[in-house]
């Protein structure tokens, strides 16, 4: 029995096209895998990795066809097996952890009965011994209270337990090749950490070789030994991950690298030009030739193959006619900007002893009142803040902190049960309808999902003259003219006005999405996650696009995200929330420096970093937090530096840590000071 | 540092216009078109019958009852002498003048009434929509006879009948389409801006329902058209001697032994113009890439 | 969960409540002066302030329906208007367990029937089975109640006289001898439900063997048969309990028409006389009933998807 595992040989998958023609989703793909190995699959949207991950186990979604090549698993092609065969294979000898868990559990079995199922085709257990494995397995991910779990449906399931369910269904075969296609996404950083650990240590236990699919190379880098990067279908690079991210041999894998955002570099990383070409509309020659700053002409008529470089580890290929001028050109990452730090600029906002609940109005309350359930606890509670004029604050936090409600409450879309709000002179607790004029243009909102965020049966140009409609009266001729002209500063042609949202890509949507916030002219942007759905090197160009404007017109930004990386090539200050309530506030250095909050610093440990092979020191405990609306700190319960049972009973007092940094915790801050740094190797000067 | 122009990929230069890729994508299918043919073809006919009938529909022959299809009466006459084949080209006239008619204000009120409860939402919506499902829990053709009784079969009554049988369905289902769109940021951006409900429904939320009324019309058309043929049927809807299907179908059913034409042209008459419309609203349907099959004929 | 029926149930009730104001206020206070509507306009005044006072008509609306509904709860809805010897009670009653012997049997054959061909046409999509049922259930679906009886009619009763062409016997004949008479009605019942039914779960198939939780079966290793059987049936056929639901409703009005064609002894066609009447509280009567047997149905489906669906089951759970 050979080492090699797994060997993809010129894998080409396509479906049928308008006209007779062929659409590829994959050309040409070889990798090899050897047993026990781990290889990472990266790529942004539209690469084919998802097929390809598919193509590993034999399948193809429905319309595709296999168009040349072979998937070989110990020498066997599995395309050229039949369903029995096939039967035998899935599951039991290479196993698929899907992308959404909560999508690919069947609604009406139970947990542990889908686990049963798998042990009955592939171990040959029955009935209660089948359960009782099941059961075993569910103990082996780590989930607490196993036997209680395999009876739950997957609805009752957070996302994290229905992911770690999906591995036990994939583990119970044996199997000795572990697919994941993007397992952890839509994930908590800290929950995302915690499966990551899980896979180290199934990989120790079961020897299983892994194949991870992803498009976060944080996380990539963690989990894979090699790397093969994906581009239009084509696999552009491969080889031994150090390597690749030391000295990367090709333009995409530079530009990938360069555009993905990093803790410790507070600058922001350098965008991609263009988009990838639509799959049926490939160029002739190297698929990255327009997008490539090394292209010449012999990259647009003759398409590169995959050749092997000369690298310290083999095998490592690339697919560029001029992988050797990119090895030699040099890879530094950007340097650090310094911070401004505007600690006498004037409030703009002035947000004092916020509290918002959910579920105040209507028939639901009316019902729960009636029938004396406990009232949902509070979304945001005691929040103060001010952002400053002209600058970039961050509002962080992982879902259900209360990010986007403050954001929401800000704008006018959510009442507010207590506290102040202010903008100015203005009242901001008053609902958007009964702003006055001036207000509503003042503060703007840019949404997370660019797809929906646009009125799929209004045109660009439509979507943009509303605002310049309601908020300046212009007569159709001069919105016209705006309208170019704000497309224009978006870096977009003036023809996108016809354009449909369905017709653009998700960065040019997001674009239009910014440009319909600026065409007010406002004073305060709200940014909720508006670079959390596109891809590494689209983010990187809207993230320029952002700052840029922001030189320009001088604008203040309420910046909303969950990625600590991104915020911190943005931020000027950081405000981090959790449970509804602040945990800490600073200027950027302050906060991503010592001394911590715990829960600041169990964050940013659990990023991954582009560093291969690293991992994060101490973690916050599995165990749940007291949440939202408990007596004491929210984090208690999963605080790893919790000092008894005040940390439950009292809410934390706020701690100044000078110069405006301010920390909520029970512990005194020299303690805290004592921590090491977390946002490593190069430190952003103050 | 670098630019960041995006430029255009290539697969999107021209912008085709919506309707033109619905074009497009409808007749795709060859079902569709034999739909749409044969409903173009029967508006036609219901347009033009005036002009071409061979024979007055209610002149009285006493001396050729029940005469089978020849060349002066294609399709043979009733037990009353009438020429068959004239009385079936008029006889879809006002069933499908009501059902059209009908329809129209159907989707027309339902449309925007839905799309502007899926807005509002809260303590209106709810009010709003037990008033609704108490309409849609009285089945269709009953509350039709309840209201015949009360006002009488004249073609104003019916078309009233219809509508308020048939809106509350419209409403239930523009009301759900509109929710798809209610939580989407746009419509959140448009109550950022401050933009009153009126507006928000006209311009937001009724451009994507579109698509989903135009099914509802004509599956509603297809249902109300069966409807208003029973109707007439069972006596309560066009009177003698106005042709109708449905009454010819009545009239000459005793004799369907004797004389099957004089029931069975009219029989096809109905069968295909309602296939028509159930090809077209399944055409409609995949084509904007609705599925259609979650009704009933209520 | 409690919580959740008894929501449903008072739900439920109050849109009974709703639709018999909606039934009273159609029939009676609608049409204006029921007295010239019942007499016609020639009538002498005497004899209309004569069945006015008979009829109760002088008291204020509002009355007369608390006094209506009461009635109705006692089952008691008045004497008909058109056979004044006889309650209105009296003459639903036989008609009644004739008419739920129809259609009873018309659902206990159809909906197994369009479950089946539903099924087969979802698994076959596009090919023969599936274009073969969907054919003929388009065409069923496109053809009225009243032409497909007629069609039944000339080809068994007349051309083949295997069974009666229309109900020769009583309303209050034993249900055995009535049988016979029952045949085509049913059939023409069935048809119809069948290519509504059927379309409706074709659909919910096609959703479920689509579904990522299918492909993930597939892609464990699980033979074809079991995906189908164990991950995609379940699913597709918990919405089509809501469908079943609305063709019920249908299936009301449309037992009108097919009792008409058939001249079969049930309420359907007592509806069908009375409307022709002008019997208002016979039209009153069985307008409340076919509203309650749908709102009834309806509630019965909607218990019966939430104890079918675990999602809903366990919502009160955190």
């Amino acid at each position: 029995m050979s080492d090699l595992l797994l060997s993809v040989d010129k894998l080409s998958v396509g479906y049928p096209g308008p006209g007779g023609s062929v659409v590829h989703v994959l050309s040409d793909v070889s990798l090899t895998l050897e047993r026990g190995a781990s290889l990472g699959i990266v790529g942004e949207s539209g690469c084919g990795k998802s097929t390809l991950a598919l193509a590993l186990l034999g399948f193809l979604r429905p319309g595709g066809r296999l168009l040349d090549g072979a998937v070989r698993l110990d020498g066997t092609d599995l395309f050229a097996l039949g369903p029995a065969e096939l039967q035998a294979v899935r599951g039991r000898r290479v196993a698929l952890v899907p992308q959404s868990a909560s999508q690919a559990l069947t609604p009406s079995l139970r947990v542990g009965q889908q686990i049963a199922e798998s042990l009955e085709l592939h171990q040959g257990l029955a009935g209660n011994d089948a359960e009782a494995a099941a059961v075993d397995l569910l103990a082996q991910v780590r989930l607490p209270k196993p036997a209680e779990i395999a009876r739950r449906y997957p609805h009752q399931l957070s996302g994290g337990q229905q992911q770690r369910v999906a591995i036990a269904m994939a583990l119970a075969g044996g199997p000795e090749l572990l697919v994941l296609d993007e397992p952890t996404t839509g994930l908590d950083v800290t929950t995302q950490s915690h499966i990551l650990d899980l896979l180290d240590e199934i990989r120790e236990r079961t020897r299983a070789a892994l194949i991870y699919v992803s498009h976060d190379l944080g996380v990539i880098a963690q989990v894979s030994e090699r790397l093969a990067v994906m581009y239009a279908g084509e696999v552009v690079e491969h080889g031994p991950t150090t390597e690749l991210f030391a000295r990367p041999r090709h333009p995409y894998t530079r530009g990938l690298l360069a555009s993905a955002p990093r803790l410790s570099h507070a600058a922001l990383p350098v965008a991609l030009p263009g988009r990838p070409p639509a799959p049926d509309a490939r160029p002739a020659g190297c698929a990255f030739a327009p997008r490539c700053a090394f292209a010449d002409e012999r990259c647009t008529a003759e398409a590169p193959a995959l050749v092997a470089v000369d690298s310290p580890t083999l095998p490592h290929d690339a697919r560029c006619h001029h992988w050797l001028r990119v090895a030699e050109a040099s890879f530094a990452l950007p340097v650090s900007l310094g911070v401004r730090v505007r600690r006498e600029a004037p409030a703009l906002v002035d947000v004092q002893g916020l509290e918002v609940r959910y579920g105040q109005l209507g028939l639901e309350s009316l019902w729960r009142r009636a029938s004396g359930a406990p009232a949902p606890p509070p979304a945001v509670q005691g929040v103060h803040l001010t952002i400053r004029r002209g600058e970039t604050l961050a509002l962080v936090g992982e879902s259900g902190s209360g990010k986007s409600t403050i954001a929401r409450a800000i704008a006018g879309l959510q009442p507010v049960t207590a506290g102040e709000l202010r903008l100015g002179e203005h009242d901001l607790r008053r609902p958007s309808g009964r702003r006055p004029v001036e207000l509503r243009r003042t503060v703007q909102l840019i949404f997370q999902n660019p797809d929906a965020s646009l009125n799929p049966r209004q045109t660009v140009g439509q979507i943009l003259e509303r605002p310049l409609q309601i908020f300046f009266g212009l007569p159709r001729l001069e919105r016209r003219r705006r309208v170019a002209e704000l497309l224009d500063q978006m870096r977009l042609g003036a023809h996108y006005a016809e354009r449909f949202p369905g017709q653009l890509s998700g960065g040019e949507k997001q674009r239009v999405a910014i440009a319909r916030a600026f065409a007010a002219e406002p004073e305060l942007v709200l940014c909720d996650e508006v670079v959390s759905a596109l891809d590494v090197s689209v983010q990187a160009a809207v993230l320029e696009l952002l700052a840029r404007l922001k030189a320009e017109r001088g604008v203040t930004y309420l910046f909303i995200s969950h990625d600590l990386a991104v915020v911190r090539a943005i931020a000027d200050r950081v405000a981090v929330l959790f449970g509804g309530r602040l945990c800490e506030v600073g200027t950027a250095p302050q906060v991503y420096g010592p001394p911590y909050h715990p829960y600041t610093k169990s964050l940013l440990a659990a990023v991954p970093d582009l560093t291969p092979n690293s991992r994060p020191a101490t973690r916050a405990a599995e165990t749940p937090a007291a949440g939202a609306g408990a007596k004491g700190c929210p984090f208690a319960g999963r605080c790893p530096r919790q000092i008894g049972s005040i940390c439950a009973e009292q809410p934390p007092p706020w701690r100044d840590a000078g110069d405006g940094h301010g920390i909520a915790c029970h512990i005194p801050l020299e303690e805290l000071r004592d921590a090491a740094s977390v946002a490593l190797p190069v430190a952003a000067s103050a | 540092m670098t630019t960041t122009t995006a430029a255009p990929s290539a697969a999107v230069t021209a912008a085709p216009s919506a309707l033109r890729s619905f074009w497009r994508a409808y007749r795709h299918a060859p079902a569709n078109l034999v739909g749409l043919a044969l409903l173009v073809g029967h508006l036609a006919l219901a347009l033009v019958a005036p002009l071409i009938v061979p024979h007055s529909p209610t002149a009285l022959n006493a001396d050729q009852l029940l005469q089978p299809p020849s060349v002066a009466h294609p399709f043979g006459t009733d037990r009353f002498g009438r020429d068959v084949f004239s009385r079936v080209l008029l006889g879809g006239r006002v069933a499908l003048a009501i059902t059209l008619v009908s329809a129209a204000l159907s989707v027309l009120i339902g449309g925007l009434f839905g799309a502007a409860m899926a807005y509002l939402g809260g303590v209106v919506d709810e009010l709003a929509m037990r008033f609704v499902d108490a309409l849609l829990a009285i089945p269709g053709l009953l509350l039709l006879l309840v209201i015949v009784t009360a006002l009488g079969s004249g073609y104003t009554v019916i078309v009233l009948a219809m509508v308020l049988s048939y809106t509350p369905g419209v409403i239930r289902v523009a009301r759900a389409a509109a929710l798809e769109y209610v939580p989407r940021d746009f419509v959140t951006a448009a109550r950022a801006r401050g933009e009153h409900a009126f507006d928000v429904t006209i311009r937001e939320l009724w451009p994507n329902v579109l698509d989903v009324l135009l099914v509802e019309f004509a599956m509603r058309a297809s249902w109300m058209l069966l409807a208003v043929s029973g109707l007439s049927f069972l006596g309560f809807g066009v009177n003698p001697p106005t042709p109708d299907w449905g009454l010819m179908i009545s009239e000459n059913r005793a004799l369907l032994a004797l004389a099957p034409w004089s029931t069975v042209a009219p029989m096809i008459a109905i069968a295909s113009l309602v296939v028509a419309l159930n090809l077209v609203a399944d055409g409609v349907a995949k084509a904007a890439g609705l599925d259609r099959s979650r009704g009933g004929p209520v | 969960m409690l919580t959740l029926i008894v929501q449903r149930v008072l739900l439920s009730l109050v849109t009974l409540l709703i639709v018999s104001v909606v039934i009273f206020w159609a029939t009676e206070v609608l049409p204006g002066d029921v007295a010239t509507a019942i007499l016609g306009r020639e009538a002498s005044p005497r004899s209309l302030e004569r069945l006015r006072e008979e009829l109760g008509l002088d008291r204020p609306a509002f009355e007369r329906y608390v006094d209506w509904l009461a009635g109705a709860l006692r089952w008691d809805f008045g004497t008909s208007l058109a056979r004044q010897d006889q309650a209105v009670s009296e003459l639903m009653g036989v008609r009644m367990r004739n008419t739920f012997a129809l259609a009873g049997l018309a659902a206990l054959i159809g909906l197994p029937l369009a479950l089946a061909l539903g099924v087969v046409a979802g698994l076959t999509r596009d090919r023969l089975p599936d274009l073969l049922v969907s054919t003929l259930a388009l065409i069923g679906q496109s053809l009225p109640e009243f032409v497909v009886g007629s069609l039944l009619i000339l080809i068994f009763a007349v051309q083949l006289a295997i069974f009666p062409a229309v109900t020769l016997v009583n309303a209050d004949a034993p249900l055995a001898e009535i049988v016979p008479s029952m045949v085509l009605p049913v059939a023409t019942l069935v048809i119809v439900m069948v290519a509504y039914i059927q379309r409706m779960v074709r659909s919910s198939m096609i959703d479920a063997l689509a579904s990522e939780y299918v492909q993930m079966a597939t892609l464990k290793g699980v033979p074809r048969r079991r995906v189908v059987l164990r991950h995609a049936l379940p699913n597709a056929l918990l919405p089509t309990i809501n469908a079943v639901a609305l063709t019920v409703a249908w299936l009301i009005g449309g037992v009108a028409v097919v009792e008409t064609v058939f001249n079969y002894p049930g309420i359907g066609r007592l509806l069908v006389t009375a409307v022709g009447d002008r019997d208002l509280p016979l039209v009153q009567a069985l307008g409340l009933l076919g509203a309650t047997i749908y709102i009834t149905i309806n509630l019965a489906a909607d218990l019966l998807t939430l104890a079918l669906n675990p999602r809903l089951r366990t919502m009160a759970r955190p």
